[in-house]
């Protein structure tokens, strides 16, 4: 094989780190993949050769320099070698979500133009022919597993394994080609483009450099020290920023061994059985997780569970603090070691968190209560605040100072600063390079002298100079009396509730605020269960005077810890009302990923929001549904206001004492 | 027509060979019930046939004779040209015969895992002392058979709940685990009875597919009996219909869904 340049100076594609990989964790394990119920691996070296073969693959097929090669899959490591070997016949790599529907890639692959697409199977290989006559670039489909594939027109087709077959025939032939190519890619060549899910409009294609990705996984695996030897788990979305830099960008810098379930449904068995040292999952996961343990309590044995609560309740006053290194008593610190043995390890292990060093969660907030549930076992959860534009990182939860309710300190080498709107700018190595022939989006959010409008308002707080997040600025409003309004910094306090599945916040210019509920019917539908509550639907169960009673509740907690913070104060929910229907994507009133659409919702409950202002006490609607097959009806219901307690601003309440 | 050894090419490529099986005025009774009645009819090599008919109309019986399980009355069961003697089930297995059942028939307190491995038993050579002890030659063995039974889990996509055991399972997975069992034989011929009876739009279509990939890529001869109408004839090459016992259609689906007597059998009119 031909020597790369090594050192510092050759380390600024990801093609030149493969290449130091296989060289120096020749026989570490760099990928795994579970298939055929057994865990599958390849080495650095391995891995190495494989892509070789398919980079020369891609140039046998007439793969150009500054192509666009579109990847669309579950995360296997062949599509993550296609990655790393289109960067390295100097063609961009574009990992599309695969749970998007035919339509939705049909613009994403018109806008960037690819020539050339890879796909997981059958199921997106559909897609990319149902709309390839839109395509007028379009040239050559690569699919990796055969299945079913068989009859279909094999002109433009092509198996993945056939390709690297056709590459390791033409080695002697392209390799002189494929390594000037190499050559000639340097920090400011695109590493990846990747495509924002796009709240607003359509989405938009974020080119990330060289530098962008391995400066930032750079200072990011500084940050947390990882080496070499860590594991992940791969499961989140190829397509998302965060897939590509923990598998990708920080896996090639450190070298460690990247871990592909072995389908979307074992991924909670895989992940015990890997037992990975360094992992990222949304809040839901986490979520999810802890419902499933508490209720697998319920079932266990009276010794058992007794065992399983005191301990917790030992783990809840010291295990954060043990965690973060405070001082604790030796006795708390005794009990917490025999816990550990009898308790928390097994746990640990059964939810594949035994070996955890560093996990994150970001995405959304997560609730307080699940936070410190996971820490207060030992494991080293933090929080980090990012987006697809800074190549994820803007600021990161140092070991030591982890909080629920902050997302932690400027990470390495970012710079962050905050207008007077109250929104956050940064500057970065991460900072990306522009949206992809958008020239005005990429001016409206990039600055000349490179400062990026995350659109998020937030404060530094005092003190710990952490970063706070209160909500999307374009959200955040005036109440009439002038005091700020933050919707999502109500409704995630709401939201944390089990029983609350979503809550809608409205007061923008109002002089008080108000609320829809939706319940979760999980949670709520269990307690009823338990309480002998019947109900026949999801309407009944929502304005049952006892659910009523609890949300209330909840609602009157959440306006006190909302009080707490003079500048928000006004946010306090005065009257509330649980809808008769979840709020659903099909209905228009979210997105897809779940983001409530507010201006949406606004209106088409417009009679609803007027009975929460005006005093009634009840409100008679009619709304209409779309069906999942497409068809379109309506519900009428009389839904019941609910007033909450209020409590006064703190700043009366110390002037009050 | 076509002759037994002929092959031909379907639209959608698939290569259709010559009889495997054929019935022969197969007449069955149950004492004075005449369950089949002078039936004749074929099966080709990869094809996808169907049997279908009204409740009661000697679907079931039907799919018995062929599996050998009754033997008629009257008539004869060529298989492969010759005329097969009555057998017992292991022996209509090594012949390479698999079925699944509308009632699920599967082993409730075992894994999947352990479920679709017994459909190896066939392949397994070592004796019951040496599996037990599990050394050398029964430990390579099971080895093998696994490996054929973990490519078979995951083609049916069934890679989660591989080591759950199948009481705790919905209905349309124990379908499919039903399924994956007798794809562990590696059939010639699989016979599945009502393989969607009870199955919302979602599983049915997914089933579908399922028997879809298993001809396309095992090149496995498949019978099987439905009732739902619209899944048949999207499915099968040919179609037999049958209703009280007889015969009243054989064809391609369109010829049959043109044919007055099924029609007539289906919509309903008096039987004199």
């Amino acid at each position: 094989m031909a020597q790369m340049q090594m050192g510092a100076e050759g380390m600024q594609s990801l093609p030149a780190l493969l290449q130091r990989n296989a060289a120096q964790f020749t026989e570490a394990p760099a990928y795994r993949e579970k298939e055929f119920g057994i865990w599958q691996c390849w080495t650095w070296a391995e891995t190495a050769k494989e892509i070789e073969a398919l980079a020369l693959g891609l140039i046998n097929l007439g793969v150009n320099e500054g192509d666009f090669v579109a990847i669309i899959g579950r995360n296997r490591p062949y599509l993550y070698w296609s990655m790393v070997a289109a960067q390295a016949v100097g063609a961009v790599p574009v990992p599309l979500y695969q749970d998007a529907v035919a339509e939705e890639m049909a613009y994403v692959l018109g806008h960037c133009g690819a020539r050339f697409v890879i796909v997981g199977d059958q199921e997106q290989a559909d897609k990319v022919i149902e709309i390839q006559d839109q395509l007028q670039q379009f040239e050559h489909m690569i699919y990796l597993d055969p299945r079913g594939m068989r009859k279909y027109d094999h002109t433009q087709l092509h198996q993945f394994s056939h390709i690297q077959e056709q590459g390791r025939a033409a080695h002697d032939e392209l390799i002189g080609e494929l390594q000037s190519r190499q050559a000639k890619l340097d920090y400011d060549s695109t590493c990846v483009m990747l495509y924002t899910s796009g709240t607003t409009g359509k989405p938009k294609g974020v080119v990330l450099s060289n530098r962008n990705v391995i400066e930032t996984a750079r200072n990011s695996s500084e940050f947390d020290n990882l080496s070499q030897g860590e594991n992940i788990l791969s499961y989140l979305p190829m397509a998302w920023v965060g897939d590509f830099i923990f598998s990708i960008g920080q896996a090639y810098w450190c070298g460690f061994c990247v871990n592909c379930p072995e389908s979307q449904d074992t991924m909670m068995t895989d992940l015990r059985e890997i037992g990975p040292t360094y992992f990222f999952a949304p809040p839901r996961v986490f979520e999810g997780q802890l419902t499933n343990v508490m209720i697998r309590m319920e079932d266990a044995s009276t010794l058992k569970r007794k065992m399983f609560h005191h301990f917790l309740a030992h783990a809840k006053k010291v295990g954060g603090n043990i965690l973060d290194g405070k001082p604790v008593g030796l006795m708390d610190r005794l009990k917490y070691a025999l816990g550990n043995v009898l308790v928390y390890g097994p746990l640990k292990d059964t939810l594949g968190y035994g070996r955890i060093r560093v996990g994150y969660t970001a995405g959304e907030a997560i609730g307080p209560e699940i936070f410190d549930f996971y820490r207060s076992l030992g494991i080293n959860l933090k929080q980090l605040y990012g987006q697809t534009e800074a190549t994820v990182f803007i600021t990161v939860q140092p070991d030591g100072e982890v909080r629920a309710d902050t997302v932690g300190v400027p990470a390495p080498e970012v710079e962050i600063k905050i207008d007077d709107n109250g929104e956050i700018h940064y500057r970065s190595p991460g900072t990306f390079v522009e949206y992809y022939n958008n020239p005005e989006s990429t001016a409206s959010t990039k600055d000349a002298e490179g400062w990026v409008a995350t659109g998020d308002a937030g404060f530094f707080e005092e003190g710990s100079g952490h970063l706070r997040i209160i909500d999307r600025a374009k959200d955040v409003g005036k109440m009439a009396d002038g005091s700020m309004f933050a919707p999502k910094y109500v409704e995630n306090k709401l939201k944390f509730y089990p029983d609350i599945l979503e809550a809608v916040l409205f007061g923008n210019g109002r002089d008080r605020c108000v609320a829809f509920i939706n319940i979760d019917l999980t949670a709520v539908g269990n307690w009823a269960e338990r309480n002998n509550i019947a109900y026949a639907s999801y309407q009944e169960l929502a304005g049952h005077p006892k659910v009523l009673e609890t949300i209330r509740s909840h609602v009157t907690a959440v306006n006190k810890s909302v009080a707490e913070d003079p500048m928000l104060s006004g946010c306090q929910v005065h009257r509330f009302v649980v809808l008769h229907k979840e709020l659903d994507a099909d209905d228009g009133e979210m997105t897809r990923t779940r983001k409530v659409r507010r201006r949406i919702v606004e209106e088409k409950f417009a009679d609803i929001i007027t009975a929460l202002y005006d005093g009634s006490e009840k409100v008679s609607t009619v709304t209409e549904v779309t069906y999942e097959d497409g068809r379109k009806g309506s519900i009428k219901a009389t839904l019941t206001i609910v007033d909450a307690e209020v409590k006064p601003a703190a700043v009366h309440k110390v002037a009050a004492e | 027509m076509l002759d037994n050894s002929d092959s031909y090419v379907t639209e959608d490529g698939r290569t259709i060979g010559g009889v495997v099986m054929e019935m022969k005025n197969i007449t069955l009774r149950f004492g004075g019930v005449i369950a089949i009645k002078d039936i004749s009819f074929d099966i080709r090599e990869g094809e996808i046939r169907a049997i279908i008919g009204p409740n009661g109309a000697g679907k079931s019986s039907m799919l018995n004779v062929i599996s050998g399980f009754y033997v008629p009355q009257e008539g004869e069961v060529l298989f492969h040209g010759k005329r097969r003697p009555p057998m017992r089930p292991y022996e209509v297995a090594r012949q390479g015969i698999a079925r699944t059942f509308q009632n699920i028939a599967l082993f409730e307190g075992m894994s999947v895992l352990d479920n679709v491995m017994t459909g190896r038993l066939n392949y397994m050579k070592t004796s019951l002392f040496s599996q037990a002890l599990w050394k050398g030659k029964a430990e390579a063995e099971e080895t093998e058979n696994r490996e054929v039974v973990e490519k078979i889990i995951d083609f049916l996509e069934i890679q989660h709940i591989r080591k759950t055991p199948v009481a705790r399972l919905p209905y349309g997975l124990k379908k499919r685990v039903e399924l994956a069992r007798a794809l562990a034989a590696e059939p010639k011929l699989l016979l599945l009875d009502e393989p969607m009876a009870g199955m919302n739009v979602e599983e049915k279509e997914d089933m579908s597919r399922f028997i879809l990939d298993v001809n396309d890529e095992f090149g496995t001869t498949i019978a099987l009996i439905e009732h739902d109408m619209g899944v048949v004839m999207d499915l099968s090459d040919r179609v037999v219909v049958m209703d009280y016992g007889k015969k009243i259609g054989d064809g391609t689906p369109d010829e049959v869904r043109n044919n007055q007597d099924v029609i007539d059998a289906y919509l309903g009119v008096s039987h004199d």
